[in-house]
């Protein structure tokens, strides 16, 4: 055995060894990454992409701008609801994306941060007698909403903006009913003075998205803070929430949800790790069926392969999902592929009467053209999927594109160096053609 | 064995699959699934004993007779059904609750507008095509010192499309035939495919390129076939391991993972046939300049001296 051969069995020794130390424990923390990072389809959670209407933004905005400002109101929202490692981010040009782990009470979540939130207060239509008029679906109608001259002499509407980001439920000590508590802003205190001033005794719509919440009558003039009521709790501790985290820039309207229950995740884990296993333990006994000692080599360098693979995986960090997890199984079995080329060559060369020793640096080097013409390819074909995804938004594509250029490029190292350095000290000691399957 | 002597045959067997297919999804194209037409699909799960009919006459009573219904393994149940807005998900939740008086949980849940689908499905399809130019190139380029080196690249690409083609023109046929539809994993299982064919091709050619260099023959066809015969051990054997491993996956369940095993499966199936019986005939169809007899197929053609 060579020294250099000695050398590059230890490298690989040491690759392992380290893979082993990044993998387990499973939740192990290591190098900053703690655990696998599970997809919510292993995991559990729920899966959101919505579509901003950018039509409807404020023309004097730019769109990055107003999608910026959605984004990080969305972010207020989840982080008040109390999710823990959700992801927010803009896909696209108009789209965001939302995942949101674990999230017990789903429906609430979505509506927490779908709504655009756009809180503003109306006159309402009185009758004769100075009651409210209801239409045919038992709301208030109104007349117009509320504006008022503001301290710079400009008229304004009245809105949620003008909200100190401090609004709370609160209950009622009279009613025991929940109620939303806010404060002005010095802009806002100065508009809401002159609107309470002019409906004094009247009744003024509250209307959130221009559904009208409550519209209470006013009984004496407010500057300051005021109060939502006929709310429930759940609506009052939402309405909080979006206030406080300010009315989206544009409206957002669901295109993409995915939705998946904690207990079927972990299921799904279960069963893949199974097939997983299966898949692994039929290509390891064909492989030894058909090239006995080689194929027993080939399958240790299949172990290292899998433990490479999912060291990469977690370390930088790749999101394991159903999938990608599908996509990693069959790679299993086209990982051998190198391997198998390579053993076919060296069969050649044994046929054609040369020494063992001879057959496999023969069978190497007559297999290695093939295999970096077909890798080669196959990395074009990952480098185009992988800007292409990115450049046009197909983040499926360019996740498949990253996972195959791992796993190829693993697979080649595999077989190129691993099972080579094996085979090399191996065929000194076992020397019957035989036991290399011709 | 002469396997270019038959190619002919061959050719028509990959007609036989693949013009069908054509006919298929020029006529009723693909049976998009949920994440490509709009609607929702839900998993529920019932905390007592229902049967499917029980479940089914619940769902009819609350008006939703078009929702397709099956039941999972673990026994529960998958309903397809039109796009339901977040009040109507819950107003239909707690029907069922009502009606079959059992505690319904919701396992998941799938909402997609057609929008997205459509447009992950082209992209996807434009990088495909963007790829395949790229990998024309290179392996024209990897093959530089063969004559005419862009044959061996374009060569490579209709066989690939061969192998593309296969399955989507099956895949058209199951989806009106046996209601067989494409899912978004559909996509994931077409560039895997893409991937795998790529490679086997190559290794066809890599061993034609080798025996040229070494000059077995004066005889093209007699080279490409002898380069078929050695590669074809390594072929199979490649598609063997593949397969235990796609098989595994069935293990995996779930109804929209068998469509995924059965997109790899026809694709690696494609792939191999189209590297022993296609690909490296199609260069001596090239190099015989016998493209017209695919005009007429079965017509024998006489062989120049």
């Amino acid at each position: 055995m060579t020294r250099g051969n000695i050398s590059v069995l230890l490298f690989i020794l040491a690759l392992f060894a380290f893979g082993l130390w990044v993998l387990f424990p499973l939740d192990s923390e290591r190098l900053g990454r703690h655990g696998l990072v599970l997809g919510l389809d292993l995991k559990g959670g729920t899966h959101l992409v919505y579509e901003a209407d950018l039509s409807q933004k404020d023309p004097s905005q730019s769109d990055d701008d107003a999608m910026e400002g959605v984004l990080g109101k969305i972010e207020r929202r989840v982080n008040a609801y109390g999710v823990t490692e959700p992801i927010i981010q803009r896909q696209g040009h108009n789209r965001i994306l939302v995942q949101l782990p674990g999230v017990k009470n789903v429906d609430e979540a979505i509506k927490l941060i779908g709504q655009t939130a756009q809180l503003d207060f109306r006159e309402m239509e009185l009758d004769a007698t100075g009651r409210l008029v209801f239409d045919e679906e038992g709301k208030p109608k109104w007349t117009a909403v509320a504006k008022a001259t503001g301290s710079d002499g400009v008229e304004k509407e009245l809105t949620g903006k003008y909200l100190k980001p401090n609004a709370k439920v609160v209950l009622n000590p009279q009613t025991n009913e929940p109620e939303v508590a806010f404060e002005w802003t010095e802009e806002g205190a100065v508009l809401f003075e002159k609107i309470t001033e002019r409906n004094l005794h009247k009744p003024l719509g509250i209307y959130l998205d221009g559904e009208p919440i409550s519209w209470p009558t006013v009984q004496a003039v407010i500057k300051e803070r005021g109060v939502i009521t006929g709310l429930s709790i759940e609506e009052a501790k939402r309405l909080a929430i979006q206030l406080n985290s300010g009315a989206l820039d544009v409206p957002l309207k669901i295109i993409q949800e995915q939705r998946v229950d904690a207990t079927l995740g972990a299921d799904s884990l279960k069963k893949s790790l199974i097939a997983g296993i299966v898949g692994a333990i039929l290509v390891v006994l064909f492989m030894i069926a058909y090239y006995r000692l080689s194929g027993v080599l080939a399958s240790c360098a299949l172990v290292i392969y899998v433990v490479l693979l999912l060291t990469v995986f977690k370390l930088l960090p790749v999101t394991m999902t159903l999938p990608g997890i599908a996509a990693f199984i069959v790679s299993i079995g086209m990982a051998v592929d190198a391997n198998v080329l390579i053993f076919e060559r060296m069969k050649e060369e044994l046929r054609a009467g040369r020494t063992l020793t001879a057959a496999v640096e023969t069978g190497f080097n007559r297999a290695w053209p093939a295999i970096r013409d077909s890798n080669i390819t196959t990395f074009i074909a990952c480098f185009i999927l992988y800007w292409f995804g990115g450049t046009f938004g197909a983040f499926m594509v360019r996740g498949f594109a990253l996972v195959l250029f791992i796993g190829v490029a693993l697979s080649m190292f595999s077989a190129i160096v691993v099972t080579r350095s094996f085979l090399r000290p191996v065929v000194r000691v076992i020397a019957i053609p035989g036991a290399y399957g011709v | 064995m002469d396997v270019v002597g038959k190619r002919f045959w061959f050719f028509l067997i990959s007609a036989l699959v693949i013009i069908p297919g054509i006919i298929s999804l020029a006529v009723y194209g693909l049976n998009w699934g949920v994440e490509f037409s709009s609607g929702t699909t839900m998993t529920l799960r019932c905390d007592t004993e229902v049967s499917q009919e029980q479940f089914r006459q619940a769902m009819i009573d609350l008006g939703y007779r078009e929702a397709v219904i099956q039941r999972t393994e673990e026994g529960d149940f998958f309903v397809r059904i039109r796009e339901l807005s977040l009040d109507e998900r819950e107003t239909l939740l707690s029907g069922l609750k009502d009606k079959l008086g059992a505690d319904v949980t919701l396992r998941d849940a799938y909402l997609v507008s057609p929008i997205l689908a459509a447009e992950t499905a082209r992209n996807a399809a434009i990088a495909v095509l963007i790829a395949a130019i790229f990998m024309m190139l290179y392996i024209a380029w990897a093959f530089r010192h063969m004559p005419k080196p862009l044959r061996w690249g374009t060569v490579a690409v209709i066989a690939l499309a061969h192998d593309v083609l296969v399955v989507l023109g099956i895949f058209s046929i199951l989806g009106w035939a046996a209601g067989v539809q494409v899912d978004s994993l559909f996509i994931t299982g077409i560039l895997t495919v893409v991937g795998y064919s790529i490679n086997n091709i190559v290794v066809v050619f890599d061993r034609i390129r080798e025996n040229v260099s070494r000059g077995i023959s004066k005889d093209f066809e007699v080279t490409v076939n002898s380069s078929i015969l050695e590669t074809m051990g390594r072929c199979l054997n490649t598609s063997l391991t593949t397969l235990f491993a796609i098989v595994a996956l069935l293990l995996l369940g779930g109804i929209t993972l068998r469509y995924f095993v059965l997109v790899l499966f026809i694709g690696v199936v494609a792939g191999t046939y189209d590297s022993i019986c296609v690909a490296g005939q199609l260069l001596v169809v090239w190099d015989k300049g016998e493209w017209g007899r695919f005009l007429g197929l079965m017509r024998p053609v006489k062989r120049t001296a």
